[in-house]
């Protein structure tokens, strides 16, 4: 369970927004929106810890969203895609599952890509891949992680309709079993059989 | 600086106290280097070896007292400010830094001066002479990299993690610098720069260098209490504040 | 975790060998500047045997310190970095893996070279065994303390001269034992004390470094 209470952030001179609290529970979905600037992004690094709300705390099972204990049970994406250029698509995917604790075989990691659309250029430097392409790559952390909760970071962006279908049923599938997941997008969501809470930033 | 630390610990509160303490540090400051001037000119007696060029030495120690004093302080502050988080503590080192520079350079300037005509050069790359240029690039290092960070929360506790890697070295620093000098100046020198002490003279320096530590936190004071109106501007207590004023 | 090290290792060396020619530049750096010396200085093989450790070691120091950008710059740019810190493992572990295969590849190649440059200034070929073990224990302590520095300003603009601002006077130790230890050599004392005092630096380096890494990774990305 993941719980914010009272949360004020700032940036700069500006305060994006205070007095901020929600829980989320298993098999939940929460949609961050507001117009860019908004605090989205700074919102969701809260939510991981990365950094301290101003005020406020952020706690996951009654904790407070801080060492390997909790991060063992997060899954972040953010707005950047985490590709290194120079390395291949498998590479990139393997390496990352590695730090998260949960290493890919080289069969698990090519289904993996293959299932996101990457068959045939797994094995390509990711700096020849397309924008698109390069998010696929990192969204395949979402086919195999066992994390329980998912920050995302606008997920659908520069995915073609085929793939968002994916990443939606995934959700899904996720949500189903008692995962959680928090993202911003500025599409219309279409997660099947969820309904998403949703908080406005203004 | 520890009258009861957590009433006094809010900017708000510590405003007005700092402004009540500013002139009385003032005037101590002025009237312990008048004492200790006239010790130093006039008391103390002309030294065999060096005559009246040695009296530099009451401003030269306790600066260079001060500037090591004052970057303990300050990384103490920010080590306080990093690990407790109070937005005091930090403004507290930053308020501390350019006078701690201050001193350091005044060291460096009248180790130089007393150098020329106590033995001939300037500069002479002894092992105190030469940390003490190396603090000043410390304090330079520090002053720099808060400045160059935007962001006030970073600012302040990467600049805390400076200080302190630089309290942890400069002791390292000192030690090889030290190394360095004994072996390149071999056995036939030590150059012991202090003439043998007479009671005025360590007298002269002890209140010179408590005249210092009295303007020290006269001046951190009153930098601090700018660091406070800049940093605090949007909060009621400063806006009331400067509305105040005719 | 161990196993998280030589991953990180791995990776970071990978990455190297795919932009060789970057790691190249940083070795050719420090021949230039070695090779600048005689010519601001004269060729009289008398000086040049007195300056070359100072002359190798500065050198060092200085060629060490513009490879640091490369330690965190690029993970920092593409988001990587962002997701080395929401790891499930010790920072502190993933910073020492990054800081050993960029002393690979930006340290060790200058202690490797620096006998060749040693030879240029008429150093006797013993005391060039001596300057190669002394870069062999310093460089990692630059590599070390130097990242530090670099994670302290990781983003900021003028990152590179507030870099070298913040992290030379640090050096400083390394420089004396470091070049000390060839000196002594050099003039038939024996370089022990130095190198242990090198050593024991890169001990202390070694153990504290990563984990204040780390901590000051975290304060910049937060």
């Amino acid at each position: 369970m993941l719980e914010a209470a009272h949360l004020t952030c700032q940036r700069g001179e500006r305060t994006l927004f205070t007095g901020l609290s929600f829980t989320l529970s298993a098999g939940e979905l929460l949609q961050v929106a507001g117009p860019n600037g908004s605090g989205k992004t700074s919102l969701l690094k809260l939510l991981c810890g990365l950094s301290p709300p101003l005020e406020g705390t952020v706690n996951w099972q009654n904790a407070p969203v801080r060492g390997e204990d909790f991060r063992r049970n997060l899954l972040y994406i953010g707005h950047q895609n985490a590709v290194k250029e120079d390395l291949s698509a498998l590479e990139n995917l393997r390496i990352a599952t590695d730090f998260a604790g949960e290493p890919l075989s080289d069969a698990q990691a090519l289904a993996a890509l293959a299932r996101m659309g990457l068959a045939g250029r797994e094995h390509l430097p990711a700096k020849v891949l397309s924008q698109g392409q390069k998010r696929r790559v990192t969204l395949a952390r979402l086919l195999v992680s066992r994390a329980p909760l998912w920050v995302l970071d606008e997920p659908l962006t520069a995915l073609d309709v085929r793939a968002v279908e994916l990443i939606q049923l995934r959700l899904a599938e996720h949500l189903a079993r008692q995962g959680m997941v928090v993202l911003t997008t500025h599409q219309p969501l279409q997660v099947p059989g969820v309904t998403p809470r949703r908080i406005e930033l203004s | 600086m520890t009258i009861n630390i957590f009433k006094f610990s809010s900017p708000a509160t510590f405003y007005p106290l700092a402004g009540k303490l500013i002139p009385w540090f003032y005037g101590l400051a002025a009237i312990l280097t008048v004492i200790g001037l006239y010790i130093s000119f006039f008391v103390a007696p002309t030294d065999a070896t060096q005559g009246e060029v040695y009296r530099i030495i009451f401003i030269h120690v306790p600066a260079a007292w001060m500037s090591m004093f004052i970057y303990l302080l300050m990384a103490g502050w920010a080590g306080l400010g990093l690990i407790l988080n109070t937005r005091l503590s930090s403004m507290m080192a930053h308020a501390l830094a350019p006078t701690g520079a201050m001193f350091t350079f005044v060291a460096l300037i009248t180790g130089a001066f007393w150098g020329k005509p106590a033995w001939g050069t300037w500069w002479d790359w002894d092992a105190r002479m030469t940390s003490e240029l190396i603090l000043l690039f410390l304090y330079i290092g520090y002053m720099s990299l808060t400045a160059a960070i935007d962001d006030v929360r970073r600012a302040d506790k990467a600049g805390a993690i400076l200080a302190l890697v630089g309290a942890v070295n400069v002791p390292i620093i000192y030690f090889s610098v030290k190394w360095w000098n004994t072996l390149h100046q071999g056995a036939s020198v030590s150059l012991t720069r202090a003439p043998s002490m007479a009671e005025t003279m360590l007298l002269g320096m002890l209140i010179m260098a408590l005249a210092a530590w009295m303007y020290a936190i006269a001046a951190a004071l009153s930098r601090v209490r700018l660091i406070m109106l800049e940093r605090e501007k949007s909060s009621a207590w400063v806006q009331a504040l400067l509305e105040q004023k005719p | 975790m161990g196993k998280l090290i030589a991953t990180v290792i791995r990776r970071d060396l990978l990455l190297a060998y795919r932009r060789r020619a970057d790691v190249l530049t940083t070795l050719f750096f420090f021949v230039i500047v070695v090779s600048l010396f005689p010519l601001g200085v004269g060729p009289e093989m008398k000086t040049l045997r007195l300056i070359a450790p100072g002359v190798v070691w500065v050198a060092a120091l200085l060629a060490s310190m513009l490879s640091l950008q490369r330690l965190f710059a690029a993970d920092y740019q593409d988001g990587t970095l962002e997701q080395m810190l929401l790891a499930p493992q010790p920072l502190a572990a993933i910073v020492l893996g990054k800081i050993v295969a960029h002393w690979m590849v930006s340290g060790l190649p200058l202690a490797l070279m620096a006998p060749l440059l040693g030879l240029q200034f008429n150093l006797p070929p013993a005391a060039l065994g001596v300057l190669f073990l002394a870069l062999l224990l310093g460089t990692p302590v630059l590599s070390l303390i130097g990242a530090i520095g670099a994670a302290l300003t990781l983003g900021l603009r003028g990152g590179g001269v507030l870099l070298s601002l913040l992290v030379l006077p640090l050096y400083i130790p390394a420089l004396i034992f470091g070049a000390g230890a060839v000196e002594a050599y050099v003039v038939g004392v024996s370089p022990e004390g130095h190198l242990s005092l090198l050593g024991a630096l890169l001990i202390f380096s070694g153990l504290a470094a990563p984990w204040v890494t780390a901590l000051a990774l975290r304060i910049a990305m937060e």
